[in-house]
């Protein structure tokens, strides 16, 4: 009997509780804090009691060796999967439980680890999709199938912002190309630029430098400190590269096997024996 | 600006000259039925080739019950508006009793758009095909064993249509609705929205991850979609005095799918074109194999489909088809031969080399320029004998 309504409970907390979880705002300074974030699939934890607490303007990492859990945080921070325990605060606003558009539309963009640009797009509508949700560039429906003059303005506003956004990023003369057609370290880049134009508050980068060379990394260091000081924004980004992670960020969390490792300075974080350990080994 | 205004209304501006053109022969000259007729059934393809490839080709799903919901249009469309005009005792005026139908057939096959959309946002591909394939069988059938009374059972239901004579005045008022069509997918599709739409296809998950609401997306276009087929339906039944279930089905929906898929999947123009040829094609193949060789009319129309196919996508017809296109063809009428003369540098050469073929050439000269050179000389040192 008593087996049996925990069974209940566990049903109810799971399967019910989750959609109805009341979502409370709280007071925070922080951008991002999230409180004991977990998600179990079947009896693997693949994420467990992760805090993570980001300042405003801040360049934070994430980091652990493969499959300890990072892209598993990410995801549950923008919404692709629902987290079984915890909850997350933007700003102090909880986000928990919401869908991913909503949560983009809150505020957090996100870059993905193997690179998804809308391939059969131009560049430059690939940031105006990004754009789109936004209210300067409200149009309805109706007033686009019509071509009202709003539809034009719009048009011409949004095309503009896009331009801007892409000659940050150095990919002004490629913006009529396929997105498809560009290199790999453009691709990542455009990504970015996309996920900028969600303007979001906070921006999470999945491994932004996998498969870059050395010159690559150093430009998009120099590009992730510009986008910080001039679109106010607050990182945060997984990343392999030790190198650019002590050049980049100011606190790291490790991760491994889905719980939280070692928090802290990234010096000394990285040079935490238990950290050295679990990427080593022995 | 030529440029633009080709890219943007180059379709509209064909389509009301051929519609203004028809409609001169009808009017000053006894037009045959059989021509108008002709027409009449082109502008219905048309406005299901474009609808469908609104779907297919810029959503990205792949819907098998185009012709259900022209059924609902044709059906639904030609009952209701009888029963509302009936109510204001307007019966004789044909042309107002086929707007009446056309918006209500469009809003009732919207409405079964939205059904059908709901299926979408759980389902892709295969299994979306299968479920859409059903709706369309599903509405057959209803169509089938409902009572002579409501919608006539197997027999058809008796509908307002335009007679022989007057063919030619539906053919005019396709032209009207393929323009319309035309005007409200293509607006759509250059818009935010449109944009939108077509990030849902090229990637969903990044496309979520943009804020772009999948849901409300999906659900728009498939409700759009059915509401063309359902005014398409509403042409199709205004040609026959009996609108037959068995008309509609699934070879139907296939055949318009054929229709988009040779056309090219997500291109309006390619849509509009091929679904005037083939409609063409069948019509003349039904007028000349007749008798002993209607047996052949299919296999001939199946091989003609077969060979477009394999020149469209054959990926060993890869430079066939850069030769021999039409884009070269219209580009051989209307710019001058390119010169290689006036070319001065490098930069240039490489700048006006767009095609895959002459590619390949200049890479070839190239190499014989290396041939002459250096390469000769590598030989010799290492030769040494001579």
């Amino acid at each position: 009997m008593a087996k049996f309504i925990e069974k209940a409970k566990n049903f109810v907390n799971t399967k019910v509780l989750k959609k109805t979880h009341k979502r409370v705002d709280i007071e925070s300074e922080y951008v991002l804090e999230t409180k004991e974030l977990g998600i179990t699939f079947g009896g693997l934890k693949a994420a467990q009691d992760v805090n993570l607490k980001i300042k405003k303007n801040q360049i934070y990492g994430l980091i652990g060796p493969n499959g300890a859990g990072k892209t598993t945080v990410f995801n549950l921070l923008t919404g692709v999967y629902q987290p079984t325990t915890g909850t997350f605060y933007l700003n102090g606003s909880d986000l928990t439980g919401l869908s991913q558009e909503k949560i983009n539309q809150k505020g957090i963009a996100r870059t993905f680890q193997n690179i998804r640009l809308f391939n059969n797009m131009s560049v430059v509508r690939n940031v105006m999709v990004g754009l789109s949700n936004q209210p300067e560039y409200k149009c309805s429906l109706f007033e686009s199938i019509f071509r009202l003059p709003r539809h034009f303005k719009v048009e011409k506003k949004m095309r503009a912002r896009a331009k801007e956004l892409l000659d940050i990023f150095g990919l002004l003369d490629e913006r009529n190309n396929l997105a498809c057609n560009l290199p790999y370290g453009k691709q990542r880049k455009l990504e970015i630029a996309r996920a900028l134009a969600t303007n979001p508050k906070l921006l999470l980068l999945d491994e932004p430098a996998a498969g870059m060379n050395p010159n690559e990394t150093e430009d998009l260091v120099n590009t992730i400190k510009y986008i910080r000081d001039n679109f106010d924004m607050t990182i945060l980004l997984i990343e392999h590269d030790m190198k650019f992670v002590s050049g980049l960020c100011d606190e790291i969390t490790v991760l491994n096997f889905g719980t939280v490792l070692v928090e802290g300075k990234t010096k000394e974080a990285l040079n935490n024996p238990e950290v050295i350990k679990a990427y080593i080994g022995g | 600006m030529m440029r633009r205004f080709t890219k943007n209304y180059l379709n509209y501006t064909i389509i009301t000259l051929v519609m203004v053109v028809f409609a001169i022969m009808a009017l000053a000259t006894p037009m045959k039925d059989s021509t108008a007729f002709l027409f009449q059934k082109i502008t219905v393809a048309v406005i299901l080739a474009v609808s469908l490839n609104f779907v297919v080709g810029f959503l990205g799903e792949l819907s098998l019950g185009h012709a259900g919901f022209m059924s609902i249009g044709a059906y639904l469309g030609g009952k209701l508006s009888l029963v509302i005009i009936t109510a204001f005792g307007l019966e004789n005026n044909n042309i107002l009793v086929l707007i009446v139908a056309l918006i209500v057939g469009a809003l009732c096959a919207a409405a079964c758009g939205v059904v059908v959309g709901f299926a979408a946002l759980r389902l892709r591909g295969d299994y979306l095909a299968i479920v859409t394939l059903a709706f369309g069988e599903i509405v057959r059938v209803i169509f089938t064993n409902s009572s002579d009374s409501s919608f006539g059972g197997a027999l058809g239901l008796k509908s307002p249509s335009f007679s022989k004579r007057e063919m030619y005045i539906l053919a005019i008022i396709g032209f009207l609705l393929i323009l319309f069509t035309l005007f409200v997918i293509q607006n759509l599709l250059k818009s935010k929205t449109g944009r939108a739409i077509t990030a849902i296809r090229d990637n969903e998950i990044a496309a979520k991850a943009m804020g772009i609401d999948v849901t409300k997306h999906k659900l728009m276009v498939f409700v759009i979609a059915a509401a063309f087929a359902g005014i398409a339906g509403v042409l199709f039944s205004y040609s026959k005095p009996l609108v037959e279930a068995k008309s509609f089905g699934y070879n139907y929906s296939i055949e318009i799918l054929i229709i988009v898929v040779l056309g090219g999947i997500g291109s309006i123009n390619g849509s509009i074109i091929s679904a005037t040829l083939i409609t063409i094609l069948n019509e003349k193949l039904t007028v000349y194999m007749t008798g002993d060789n209607a047996v052949y009319k299919d296999l001939f129309y199946a091989i003609i489909l077969v060979l477009v196919v394999i020149y469209n996508n054959a990926p060993g017809l890869k430079n066939f088809r850069e030769k021999y296109n039409f884009k070269n063809l219209f580009a051989k009428i209307f710019k001058p031969k390119h010169d290689p003369s006036k070319i001065k540098d490098d930069a240039a050469k490489w700048d006006v080399v767009p095609t895959k073929i002459q590619m390949d050439e200049v890479l070839s000269t190239d190499m014989v320029i290396d041939n002459t050179g250096d390469n000769n000389a590598d030989i010799g040192e290492r030769g040494g004998n001579k």
